[in-house]
């Protein structure tokens, strides 16, 4: 056991004084991550109750949400909803991340006393409280009709994902050397071509990452929804919010578990574009 | 004469700067107006109705009712408490795992990373449902401390405060830790072997040397959880099955069941003033602009 003795600090703690830590560590990370896998295998139980483990199996509950259209006055139409999320969320990333590249590039350029004043405000979407957002904005959508509709939803899903794709690109650019452009444009490329052939192919990972996460935002966003989406036009976690509040219905486990699939197939995207870093 | 051609290139290139600056100023633009339709026309609206009473008029009865009503200050209190608890609890175990993570090596350290961002990035509602189905009667829980004969029957943990807050302690911890981590790797650990070699104990150097540089870190990411909990809505209205209403859900039912945007309002400007405060402390302790370049 003389590794217990192995020192592990600058402060040349032992391990063994040090255990304690390590085994504290060990179960928060085990807490942070499994409890949301318990509703995979929830996901596959035939049991309209949800215990653990499942007594049977059964596909029941992934049928009942990829044919909730067959169900003749069906509670939820899960497909319709789910469609009407991807539809948001691509034309999420559409408007949201070429406005805040835009403006990312303007912030890095601008003098430090204009982008003092900038900051704070391209944030702000992510310091007001949300449930104040979405109700100012119902409030809006009203006057112009936009309630219930997909491009009503589009506005302010990029409104909550623009402060994360300015946050990504801001970055991405504060490491790049802006002189390559000066560079392109002393030798006759105009201010536009100078970003498209020099900038942007070196933070395109940068900007496919923001894609990535706009998406994300869009998708699980709930509060917005729950005031603007309606009608025809629900989105998938306004459904599954509105379900859970009234019951605890497992197709709601089998929707989590497409869902983790999804994030976490995202999260390791990111990552890997992360690793393979914008080279400047 | 060449000094008055030096002048000349000088007004020219001030002119061209003047211009550049413009087109930079211009392609923020679209985002400013965003920003300014979306959310600074919206809530300034909503700090007009909050001064609009029920008879149309101007009147600060929206306000008076907040002080006067006990539901509403139930409700300020439920707000608080569960934010403060969440905060405090978050605390005391994100600590000990971001100062184990800035321990290890990069590898490691990215490899527990991993654990906190999966979290971090599953959906809310997902992680919300989860705890739901651990939490019930017949839930996981339950069951394994039924067998292990620690409880004699089913105890109640979900739809009450408990549930509320295992929720969302799980779902703020990952905002406490990243800042408090990245505040805690780029501590010069030379400071540390400084300490020891000069005779302090490890206990010693850990309060008086690394504690106090972890400070920033620490109070930007309570600040963060705490304000994020203020305005939290979806995880106590599914974990606290209407016995715990925070200030965002009255937002909501006041509109949604009531009509009432004059109630609304009122509250919601409250919630943002409280949270305008504590961002604006927040940033005079850290600079806030350090989140935006990490």
């Amino acid at each position: 056991m003389s590794f217990l003795n192995k020192n592990v600090s600058e402060t040349q703690i032992r391990l063994k004084n040090r255990l304690w830590l390590y085994i504290f560590s060990f179960i928060t990370l085990f807490l942070l991550i499994v409890p949301s896998l318990v509703v995979i295998p929830m996901s596959f139980s035939a049991s309209q109750y949800l215990e653990f483990p499942p007594q049977e199996w059964s596909l029941r509950w992934y049928e009942n949400y990829f044919f909730s259209w067959k169900v003749e006055n069906g509670f939820n139409d899960w497909m319709a909803a789910t469609w009407t999320s991807i539809k948001v969320a691509v034309l999420t990333i559409f408007v949201a991340v070429p406005i805040g590249t835009m403006a990312a590039y303007g912030l890095v350029n601008s003098s430090s006393r204009t982008s003092k004043i900038l900051f704070p405000i391209f944030i702000s979407p992510m310091m007001v409280p949300i449930i104040l957002v979405a109700i100012g904005l119902f409030y809006f959508f009203v006057q112009f009709k936009l309630v219930g509709s997909v491009l009503g939803l589009v506005i302010g899903h990029s409104l909550v994902a623009l402060p994360l794709v300015l946050i990504i690109v801001f970055s991405a650019l504060k490491n790049y050397d802006m002189n390559q452009e000066k560079v392109a444009r002393s030798l006759g490329a105009g201010r536009f071509r100078a970003f498209r052939e020099i900038t942007l192919p070196q933070i395109k990972f940068s900007i496919i990452s923001a894609s990535l996460i706009a998406f994300l935002t869009s998708f699980d966003e709930i509060i917005i929804s729950l005031f603007v989406a309606g009608g025809d036009n629900s989105t998938i976690t306004r459904s599954m919010f509105l379900a859970l509040r009234d019951q605890i219905d497992p197709t709601i486990a089998a929707i989590s578990t497409i869902l983790i699939i999804i994030s976490s197939g995202l999260l390791i995207v990111v990552q890997l574009l992360g690793n393979n870093k914008d080279q400047h | 004469m060449s000094s008055t051609s030096d002048h000349l290139n000088q007004d020219g290139l001030k002119k061209l700067a003047a211009r550049e600056n413009l087109t930079f100023l211009g392609l923020t633009l679209p985002y400013l107006l965003m920003v300014a339709f979306l959310i600074v026309i919206p809530v300034g609206w909503l700090f007009y109705l909050s001064f609009i009473g029920r008879d149309g008029t101007f009147s600060f009865e929206n306000y008076e009712r907040m002080i006067t009503s006990r539901s509403y200050m139930r409700i300020f209190i439920t707000t608080f408490k569960i934010s403060i608890l969440t905060t405090i609890i978050c605390t005391l175990i994100g600590y000990p795992l971001a100062y184990f993570m800035s321990q290890l090596s990069r590898k490691w350290a990215n490899i527990c990373m991993v654990g906190v961002l999966i979290p971090f990035w599953t959906s809310l509602l997902v992680r919300t449902y989860a705890w739901l189905v651990l939490l019930q009667k017949k839930g996981l829980l339950n069951n394994i401390a039924l067998d292990l004969g620690l409880i004699s029957e089913p105890i109640k943990i979900v739809h009450n405060t408990t549930g509320t807050l295992i929720g969302m302690v799980h779902i703020m911890l990952p905002f406490l830790i990243l800042p408090l981590y990245a505040n805690m790797r780029a501590i010069d650990k030379d400071c540390l072997k400084a300490a020891s070699s000069l005779g302090a104990t490890p206990t010693r150097a850990f309060w008086t040397v690394f504690f106090p540089l972890s400070l920033p870190g620490l109070f930007a990411g309570l600040l963060i959880v705490f304000v994020l909990c203020l305005g939290f809505y979806v995880t106590p209205a599914i974990l606290g099955g209407g016995r715990v209403i925070m200030a965002a859900m009255k937002i909501s039912s006041n509109i949604e069941l009531y009509f009432s945007w004059g109630a609304a309002s009122a509250l919601g400007v409250v919630l943002l003033v409280v949270t305008a405060i504590i961002l604006y402390i927040a940033s005079k302790l850290v600079s806030l602009d350090q989140f935006g370049n990490k």
